[in-house]
């Protein structure tokens, strides 16, 4: 797969659009990958008991699939160079239901050497991160 | 209890050397939902002009988290984990972390503030190849709630 180039960037488009679908499963997943064993995101009375609605997802987690599409359009994960995010909201994983994240990657700035992509993540109509931003390297 | 305030521009050792397992990226790979081949195959690795498997951007964290644990349990700190909340958090590469990489991390605390009852520590974690060279920047910000 070859990469999007700069050439044929506009600021404002949409480079990259996503939905997923968090179950409790993969939560644990996550905790096992990283090695972030809080309890919070997995046991719903240990959430309860520190004042939460219940089970959240790891903020950490929700900001690595958040690339994902971006990365997914670029087609090498070594084209992104830098990756913020503020965590502003929780994402609060039903045992059942599980939970719906989106993720919509728009192109924020270009440069010479690549572009910002300025990420919307929302969760229950409302977004959960605050300046999540992709600085991704691309050819001319 | 709050957060030392003469923490700032405190560093802390290297932290031991982490090695980059080939099954560990995957593992975080499929954790995060990464599906690029780059993150998997080490023949769509090389293709791609890398040495192995390429980790996911928020790999880092693995690393950056033996780094913060230095912080979290110095006994002068005085930050109470069970009030941590994160913050913020921002990675700027050099270039990806490749399996196989030997990754140390130097943590400095670039920032102690207080708001209210909150505390604010923000910190730097450099993570270093094992000749030394820049891989990765890590930049965290903890908000550690104050008494209620």
């Amino acid at each position: 797969m070859s990469a999007p180039t700069l050439s044929t960037l506009t600021v404002g488009d949409v480079v990259a659009e996503a939905e997923f679908a968090l179950s409790r499963d993969a939560l644990v997943r996550y905790a096992g990958a990283s090695g972030d064993f809080n309890p919070i995101h997995y046991r719903d009375d240990v959430a309860t008991s520190v004042g939460l609605p219940g089970v959240l997802a790891h903020g950490m987690l929700t900001m690595g699939f958040a690339v994902q599409p971006v990365v997914d359009w670029l087609g090498d994960p070594g084209r992104v160079v830098d990756y913020q995010v503020r965590f502003t909201r929780p994402v609060l994983v039903d045992p059942e239901e599980g939970a719906v994240v989106t993720v919509i990657g728009k192109v924020g700035r270009i440069d010479d050497e690549g572009a910002r992509i300025d990420l919307t993540v929302s969760f229950d109509g409302q977004t959960v991160l605050g300046k999540a931003q992709a600085v991704v390297r691309l050819d001319a | 209890m709050s957060v030392n305030p003469d923490l700032q521009g405190r560093s802390y050792p290297p932290t031991p050397p982490y090695l980059v397992g080939r099954e560990k990226v995957r593992e975080f790979a499929r954790a995060v939902f990464a599906t690029s081949p780059i993150n998997h195959d080490p023949e769509a690795a090389r293709a791609a002009g890398y040495t192995d498997v390429v980790a996911p951007p928020t790999f880092a964290v693995v690393v950056q988290e033996q780094a913060l644990a230095q912080l979290l349990a110095d006994p002068e700190a005085g930050i109470d984990f069970s009030r941590v909340v994160h913050g913020d958090q921002r990675f700027a590469f050099s270039r990806p972390i490749v399996a196989g990489d030997e990754l140390t991390a130097v943590l400095t605390v670039t920032s102690v503030k207080t708001l209210g009852g909150h505390s604010m520590v923000s910190a730097d974690t450099l993570v270093a190849g094992a000749d030394g060279e820049h891989v990765v920047t890590a930049t965290s910000s903890l908000v550690v709630r104050g008494d209620e």
